[in-house]
Parts: structure tokens; sequence; C-alpha cells
């Protein structure tokens, strides 16, 4: 953890770059993104040029009216809101200086990192926080798959993305490790596992609820609330 | 105004980087530099007569109503003025760095969320690597890549971009306004920045 070298070899795409650069996409997918971000400079770079390309596209766009002088006073002499809106992140538990499992866009979500989130059940030795659950849209949660278990095999109605942060998982042929993203399309049907040395904490984002494949144990009812 | 009495004027030498067209800054992001280390009132008007009004156009763009695109338009400058002093002209021209705060804005104004960003001063940040041997383009170089490398994108490409970053839209909305599968819309955006990456070169980052 910390600033150690790290190499990433499963990067977000360049869609979700753009779509997060444009300020397009939804909340669940850009804390994802975000995360990502803070441990990897190399798509920090092309983040930089996705805010290259808004910024030409806003420059060459045609003016349009004139504004009014006042506003430009009013900007100047408005109260700062949101550095008020800081000083509540500042809430968040001791320890604040790491080292921390869940970098800042994480730890601001989930308040605090992860020994005091309400980590719950999901049955297999699974656990979840979830983080974004409200709506039709795309959920994230915090999930622990203890050392060596596997996902119940599931395949999905829409996409799903899946950040390590701790220990690793095995998944269609290669290992994730922190800072890694695992994207599993509409047609992919997998049963990731996590690696031996650690429990594997990870973040994971779908737009669409999961598909079991077999009848789900009784065990697993919650998960599939997923 | 009684600001007037309180500006600061230029000093010699940010006039004369003005009289630089090629030199490597651009003459808005000599301006928000001249706000950052002199808080100079003269530049910052300026910065808001030529970006104001393009931005308050790219937020009714975004469906606000003239009040709220007002508002939003004054939350834009006002953190243009308090947080010019984190601009660095090296990394990005103006332009990128005050559509990165509109953005933020407006996803804070329309959306009601705060939008997850990373914090360089996390302990779990990643810094960036030391430099190696080749040096980055400057910004202005960067910027008038960038735009000539969208000129060469196809039509199709441009749109998707043009659809995202101008009007604000997502991919689902995209592919319902022209048509085509959503699978389609975010492959064209990655080809464009493909296209993007190979015209303007490598430090964007080798990946993928």
């Amino acid at each position: 953890m910390g600033r150690i070298a790290m190499t990433i070899e499963h990067h977000v795409s360049d869609d979700l770059l753009i779509a997060y650069g444009a300020g397009t996409l939804d909340e669940a997918m850009s804390l994802l993104v975000a995360t990502h971000l803070a441990l990897c400079p190399a798509c920090r770079a092309a983040l930089e040029l996705a805010e290259i390309v808004g910024g030409v596209l806003i420059d060459s766009a045609p003016p349009g009216a004139a504004l009014d002088e006042a506003l430009l006073e009013a900007a100047v002499s408005r109260p700062d809101r949101e550095d008020n809106r800081e000083d509540t992140r500042q809430d968040i538990p001791p320890a604040a200086t790491g080292p921390f499992v869940l970098p800042r866009p994480l730890r601001d979500r989930a308040g605090g990192d992860i020994a005091g989130l309400a980590w719950r059940s999901v049955g297999g030795g699974i656990r979840q926080v979830p983080l974004v659950a409200d709506g039709p849209g795309a959920t994230a949660r915090l999930l622990l798959i203890p050392a060596g278990k596997s996902v119940p095999a599931h395949g999905h109605r829409g996409f799903e993305a899946t950040l390590v942060l701790a220990g690793s998982f095995y998944d269609r042929g290669s290992w994730h490790r922190r800072g890694d993203v695992g994207i599993a399309d509409p047609f992919v049907v997998h049963q990731p596992a996590a690696g031996p040395e650690e429990d594997c904490i990870c973040l994971a984002v779908t737009d669409a609820r999961l598909k079991f494949q077999a009848p789900i144990p009784r065990l697993l009812q919650p998960f599939h609330g997923i | 105004m009684e600001s007037a009495s309180k500006v600061i004027r230029f000093t010699r030498a940010r006039r004369a980087a003005f009289g630089q067209p090629a030199g490597p800054v651009d003459d808005m992001s000599t301006r928000l530099l001249a706000v950052a280390e002199q808080r100079d009132r003269e530049a910052f008007a300026a910065l808001f007569h030529h970006f104001g009004p393009r931005i308050r156009a790219w937020l009714l763009h975004g469906g606000g109503d003239a009040g709220k695109a007002d508002d939003v338009l004054q939350e834009v400058f006002a953190a243009v003025w308090r947080k010019a002093h984190l601009y660095d002209s090296r990394r990005a021209p103006a332009a990128a760095w005050i559509f990165a705060i509109a953005r933020n804005c407006r996803i804070d104004a329309f959306r009601h969320e705060r939008r997850p960003e990373f914090d360089p001063e996390d302990p779990s940040f990643q810094p960036d690597p030391a430099p190696e041997g080749e040096q980055a383009l400057a910004a202005r170089q960067r910027s008038d890549a960038v735009r000539a490398a969208l000129a060469g994108l196809s039509e199709e490409q441009q749109e998707v971009l043009r659809l995202s970053f101008y009007e604000g839209e997502s991919y689902t909305a995209i592919a319902i306004r022209l048509g085509i599968p959503l699978g389609t819309v975010k492959s064209r955006a990655r080809l464009a920045f493909r296209h993007l990456r190979a015209e303007i070169g490598p430090q964007w980052g080798a990946l993928q």
C-alpha cells in the first residue's frame, strides 16, 4: 500500500476515461474511474488529454451573447461554498495519515477505510459494503472475497467493472492486482477467484443486476441482490 | 467599479509574453497565471469575457434555464478566481483547466452529486514517475496538436466527442439519439481517442 511502486496491467478503457473527462459518467462508474486514476499515472495523463479536448471544444464554440458585467463582480465576491463542504470531509475517522487500502475518492464515499466499515455477509464467506445503491442506474459496492475463494459463476445483463484494492483475483486467464480493472461485458459468464495470499478487496460496479447460472443456494440468496 | 483601483498592472515580462504567439503558453493561460500570481483583475476580466459567454452557451446546451446557467457561471468564475494558484501551465492550457472546473460545477448543480475525484495529497495516491528523457509538449503545443488532430477524425468520431463534451450526453443517450447500438458509440469514442494519441505522441500514456 501507500507509495510503493506498482505495475498496473489492466486499465480503465478510453471510453470510460472520455466519459469521466466529459462529466457524463454516472456516479458509480465515476467512483471506479476516480479510484483507478488515484493509482494510475498513465491514465491521469490520458485524462489530461480528454480535458484538453473539452477545452478546445469550448474554446472553438460560438461565444453566444455577451455577459452582464455584474456577473463578473458577483463571481469575485461570491462566498466559498465549496470550501465549507471540504470541511465536512475532514470529519472522517482517525488514522488520517494512512496507509489506506481505500484511496481518497472511496474513503470519502464509504466514510473511512476498510476496518471501520459495516461489512455485511452475502454468503460463501463473501462480504460487501454497498456504496452507490439507489435508483435504476449503476451500483457500486466494496466486496471482500476470502483468500482462495471463488465468487459463484454469474453472467451479466449489463456491464461489470471490478477494481482491485487489496489481494488479487484471477479471472478468465489473468491475474488482477491492486489498481487493476477487470471488465465483463454483457455476454461474459465468469467465476472470478481470489488469490491465495490474502483476502481480496475490490470495488465492483455493475450497470444491471447480475444473472446467476445455477439455482441460487439459499446461503447465497442475499448475493442475488447484487 | 470599485475594483478598478485594485487592478495590478501586468509586469513588463508578461506584456512581452503576450507579444509571442508561438510561446509555450497561450494568451489565456498567461492571463490565468497573472490571476494566480498577482490577483490581476484585468486578466481575470479578460478570461471572463472570453470564456464566460462560451461556458454560458455550453450550460444552456446542458438543459438549464438562463437563471440557473448564470448561477452556475458565477460559481465557475468564483472557483477560477479562488483556485487560480492551483493552475499548472505546464500541464494544461487555461481552456482545459477552466473546462474541468465548469464540468464539476455543472455536475454539482444539475445532478446534485459530488463528482468523485482523486486527491494528490492522499497518502494512497500513486505519484507520477520522474519524467524521463523526452520532455512533454508544452501546454500550448498540446492544445494546438489536439485541435489539429480533432479535425482529422471521422465525422462519426467527432460527433461522439462533441455530444459527450459539448452536449454533456451519456453514451446511452447518444446511442438513443443516433439510433445506433451502445457498443458502437463506445467504440467510436475509443477509436477517436486512439487517433488523438497516435497524432499527439506517446507521452499520453502507453496503454491499450
